[in-house]
């Protein structure tokens, strides 16, 4: 499973593309796999701040409910309003139209996430596949 | 429990073949889901779906006085019951609480099949083993390793379950069964099901087991047949509103509160319980399961508490994105000021309270 090599990844299965001081954040190919079925997704209002690895919103899978963090401190600037009548979009595009929110950032390269190849060889000792 | 200690059921390596997704459940290796829960959810309500249900717990009660044993134990009346009809009952406590439901299926005058929840299997055979001693001519038998279970659910179950047997399916009645051969082995074929709509549950050796549900993928493939897993059973039980024990009704639950007072036959004579529910027929009960949708925005999850006027008054039993409706629902014990229809609460999901509002049970009712 190639992961996109434009972002950086976190260990609860985030990816996070930045662009200047525009950050846009969205869980993995692994992640929406383990949830299943996507019927809702929870995002925080535009505005609000948000601290590095805090709850950035919640998405639910017909079986259950899974929280997001967010890979980078910062505040939304933008949340993904396509989910809120196709949420599906997170299963079928998880690192495209499935993005959940946009965060405005301290400018620079995000540091102590995942690179692509890091991820993959961190989902290989999780066990998964 | 340890991984190490988990069983298998003799369906799993299809299960393995067939790229399931396996979690441990009720001391089981068992698929949760296959493609996904919402395509086996659509394919069992508008084609027909295969489950492994070979966790569950059988029990045979043998002897003269098999049928004074499952009344004493049961709260629905065993007597009513003809060779090869079965009934949901509830196994009850002293108290009028369930121990388990359960299906009680009557093979001969001498012959109770009893099936029980997988997670409870344990529990049940040592209560009804205790509740045994104190009756002559009655032997309580746990045959669970001795049968696989396979369900065939769905508007197509017929068609697909008909080309591997001779016994003439469209005369089984719903909740009747026959004792017939599937694929050339002996089987129980009973008209139940877990799913709201039509289907067969299948009894079998568990050598038999792979061989007729490989054969069963293949009659089905016509109709568009997927096998599904626990995620899809969760979503379409609770569509038609049957319960789940452990979530909608359990060892502090009565009948007459999780609305199955229809399975409650105070009539009938003694049985365990039956002063409670008497007591409690009288007195009236003061929380009822009910079925919400939710108004505002949020799906409502087993255990979120529901609040009214400013208090804690109840809490939701189970709750999903209904894939069948398209919208959240669930179901939940409300003091029975709240219980009727329309009446308004709030649920709280992750420190908001969030509007639902009661509404008909069952959601979903497939057309006959």
């Amino acid at each position: 499973m190639a992961q996109p090599n434009d972002r950086r990844y976190t260990k609860t299965h985030e990816w996070v593309k930045t662009a200047g001081t525009e950050a846009t954040v969205g869980i993995t190919q692994y992640a929406q796999e383990q949830l299943g079925d996507v019927v809702f997704v929870e995002l925080p209002a535009a505005g609000k701040k948000v601290d590095r690895g805090g709850a950035l919103g919640n998405i639910e899978s017909v079986k259950a409910v899974s929280e997001v963090f967010a890979p980078l401190g910062g505040t939304v600037s933008a949340v993904n309003g396509e989910l809120e009548g196709h949420p599906e979009l997170v299963n079928q595009d998880p690192y495209g139209a499935g993005w959940l929110v946009k965060l405005t950032v301290a400018p620079g390269a995000p540091e102590g996430l995942m690179d692509a190849a890091a991820y993959e060889s961190f989902l290989a000792e999780e066990g998964a596949h | 429990m340890d991984e190490a200690h988990l069983k298998r059921t003799p369906l799993f390596e299809c299960h393995v073949e067939a790229k399931a997704r396996i979690v441990p459940f009720a001391g089981f290796e068992m698929p949760v889901q296959y493609t996904g829960v919402l395509d086996e959810h659509r394919a069992v309500r508008t084609a027909v779906g295969l489950f492994d249900v070979s966790h569950m717990g059988e029990v045979d009660v043998v002897g003269r006085r098999a049928l004074d044993f499952v009344q004493y134990v049961t709260c629905n009346d065993a007597s009513k019951l003809a060779v090869g009809r079965a009934q949901y009952s509830g196994l009850m406590t002293p108290r009028g609480t369930f121990v388990d439901d359960l299906l009680v299926h009557k093979i001969s005058d001498e012959r109770y099949f009893l099936v029980v929840n997988a997670a409870n299997k344990d529990k049940d055979y040592a209560y009804l083993c205790a509740q045994a001693v104190g009756f002559d001519g009655v032997e309580v038998r746990d045959r669970s390793d001795d049968y696989a279970q396979i369900a065939v659910q769905g508007p197509k179950a017929l068609p697909t379950l008909q080309k591997l047997t001779p016994a003439a399916l469209a005369e089984i009645k719903y909740y009747r069964f026959v004792n017939g051969e599937v694929d050339g082995a002996e089987a129980i074929i009973s008209r139940t099901g877990y799913t709201g709509e039509d289907g067969f549950e299948v009894y079998v050796a568990p050598g038999d087991a792979a061989r007729i549900w490989r054969a069963l993928l293949a009659a089905g493939k016509e109709f568009g047949i997927m096998p599904a897993g626990l995620g899809a059973r969760d979503t379409l039980r609770f569509e038609a509103c049957m319960a789940l024990y452990g979530n909608d009704i359990d060892d502090s639950t009565t009948p007459f509160e999780a609305g199955l007072g229809w399975i409650v036959k105070l009539d009938k004579g003694g049985f365990l319980g039956r002063e409670a529910l008497v007591r409690q027929q009288g007195d009236g009960i003061r929380r009822k399961l009910v079925g919400f949708e939710m108004t505002g925005r949020g799906i409502a999850r087993h255990g979120y508490p529901i609040w009214a006027s400013g208090k804690e008054v109840g809490a939701v039993t189970s709750g999903t994105h209904s894939p069948t409706l398209g919208k959240p629902l669930g179901m939940g014990y409300v003091p029975v000021e709240l219980a009727g229809l329309g009446s308004v609460f709030d649920v709280e999901i992750r420190d908001q309270k969030v509007a639902a509002r009661v509404v008909e049970m069952p959601f979903y009712r497939r057309a006959r």
